[in-house]
């Protein structure tokens, strides 16, 4: 814009603190709300998958949610939560709990009944039997929902910049840079938020290796 | 004065209905906005997921879209678009192409995978069997797979459109209007009723969308396929 250079490096560099800054908050913002997501999905998808009826009901909700936009979300919240953090945690949450809760009902439906009964012949007490044979099994599908709510909510954290300046981690950027006709800004906010969602689905492949080594094993024999 | 009287009251305002920049222009911008982008998108996606599905070939082209598309930051993609278009036009650039551009990037992957599995789901049998009766494959293509994978390519056209429908307001903030415009301007001045106004327009037009393809799709089955599946 204005016949500027594309990136103006000495202000990127004269930046890197506040940069950081926001990148720390950004992190903060989605883990906040992929960590309680997580915990709520958790729970909700227990419940689901004790009774049964309750998971259409669950599926419609979450959908409903999905079709309001964030922008929307966040714009209505500010009037009552005010400016805080509550503001921006609240939507992205929700959000969550749609990728997350069908992703951890498939992953513990697809354990295989034999096996299940196998682990009861074996003697597993009902806790035994969730905590070494369901949940081990559940794990893929599991990570799988949480590389979906970590990389859309390190999208979505960047819509809370429009709640204002304290807010919206590198979102600041793109929207400050678009209010200044400036550059450099815009792709400093745009492609470090993207490179951290980048990373964070990287991260997300990593713990699954960790948690199902035996995944790995198995491609190894072969 | 409670949020629910205000926006009741600023909905009701016939001045909101009736002067240059009211509701029903907003309107207008914002689902003709959405239809543009849905059908420039659906115009290559549609084509080249029918035929990803028919030949098989490029099948990996879908499943990386189709991950791409869950994780497509929007606001980030607008932004970062405004360097480029400005350069193409110093004006639209900064209001229209960015939105623009990246809700026909957004429309795109719920089509193609959607008319891929649709056609590549079709009963492998059927396919077989039409070709040993002599069906030229741009016959099995037009006659056999695309009424069968109908309601499946509706699908992918609606939640495409729900959302675009739904991703457009964040236009409003890098310049564009629609329905946007009013949670921008209720934000900025705090008014609790123009940002809840555009709050319940947005969603309404959201879920009417939703409403509306849903009954599309209904009518899309082919009567020999509802009845099958009905028997």
């Amino acid at each position: 814009m204005n016949g500027e250079p594309l990136v103006r490096w000495d202000w990127l560099f004269a930046h890197l603190g506040p940069i950081a800054d926001r990148v720390v908050q950004h992190l903060y913002l989605a883990a906040i709300a992929v960590g309680i997501g997580f915990a709520i999905s958790f729970a909700l998808a227990a419940l689901s998958i004790r009774r049964r009826r309750l998971f259409p009901l669950i599926s419609i909700l979450a959908t409903g949610v999905y079709a309001i936009p964030s922008f929307a979300l966040f714009a209505a919240l500010v009037a009552v939560t005010g400016l805080s953090v509550l503001t921006a945690e609240i939507p992205l949450v929700l959000y969550t709990l749609v990728l997350f809760v069908p992703n951890i009902v498939a992953g513990f439906d697809a354990v295989p009944g034999d096996v299940l009964e196998a682990a009861d012949g074996l003697g597993y007490t009902a806790g035994e039997r969730w905590w070494r044979v369901e949940l081990p099994l559940a794990v893929p599908l599991v990570v799988a929902g949480l590389r979906l709510a970590t990389v859309s909510t390190i999208g979505l954290v960047t819509v809370s910049a429009i709640l204002g300046n304290s807010l919206g981690g590198l979102g600041y950027y793109i929207l400050d840079g678009y209010h200044r006709h400036f550059t450099t800004e815009i792709l400093v906010g745009g492609l470090l938020s993207i490179g951290l969602a980048a990373l964070a689905d990287l991260g997300c492949v990593l713990l699954q290796r960790l948690l199902t080594p035996w995944a790995a094993a198995r491609v190894a024999v072969r | 004065m409670d949020v629910f009287s205000a926006t009741a009251q600023w909905l009701a305002d016939p001045m909101h209905w009736q002067s240059a920049n009211g509701i029903p222009a907003r309107l207008f911008e914002h689902v003709a906005l959405s239809a543009v982008s849905l059908i420039l998108s659906g115009c290559v996606a549609m084509p080249l997921g029918l035929w990803i599905g028919h030949t098989g070939r490029f099948s990996w082209l879908v499943v990386s879209s189709a991950n791409a598309w869950r994780a497509l930051p929007s606001f980030a993609l607008i932004g970062l678009l405004v360097p480029f278009t400005t350069v193409i036009d110093p004006n639209l650039g900064f209001t229209l192409y960015p939105t623009l551009i990246a809700m026909i990037v957004l429309a795109g992957p719920p089509v193609l995978v959607n008319a891929y599995q649709g056609v590549a789901g079709v009963d492998r049998d059927l396919v077989e069997a039409a070709r040993a009766m002599g069906m030229r494959e741009r016959q099995v293509l037009l006659g056999l797979e695309i009424p069968i994978a109908l309601p499946v390519l509706a699908t992918g056209v609606r939640s495409a459109a729900v959302q675009v429908i739904a991703t457009a307001t964040l236009g409003a903030t890098f310049g564009f209007g629609g329905l946007g415009r009013f949670i921008v301007l209720g934000d900025a001045n705090q008014d609790n009723g123009e940002l809840f106004g555009g709050v319940v327009l947005v969603a309404a037009l959201a879920l009417l969308t939703q409403a509306l393809f849903t009954l599309l799709e209904r009518r899309l089955v082919s009567p020999g396929l509802a009845t099958h599946t009905a028997g």
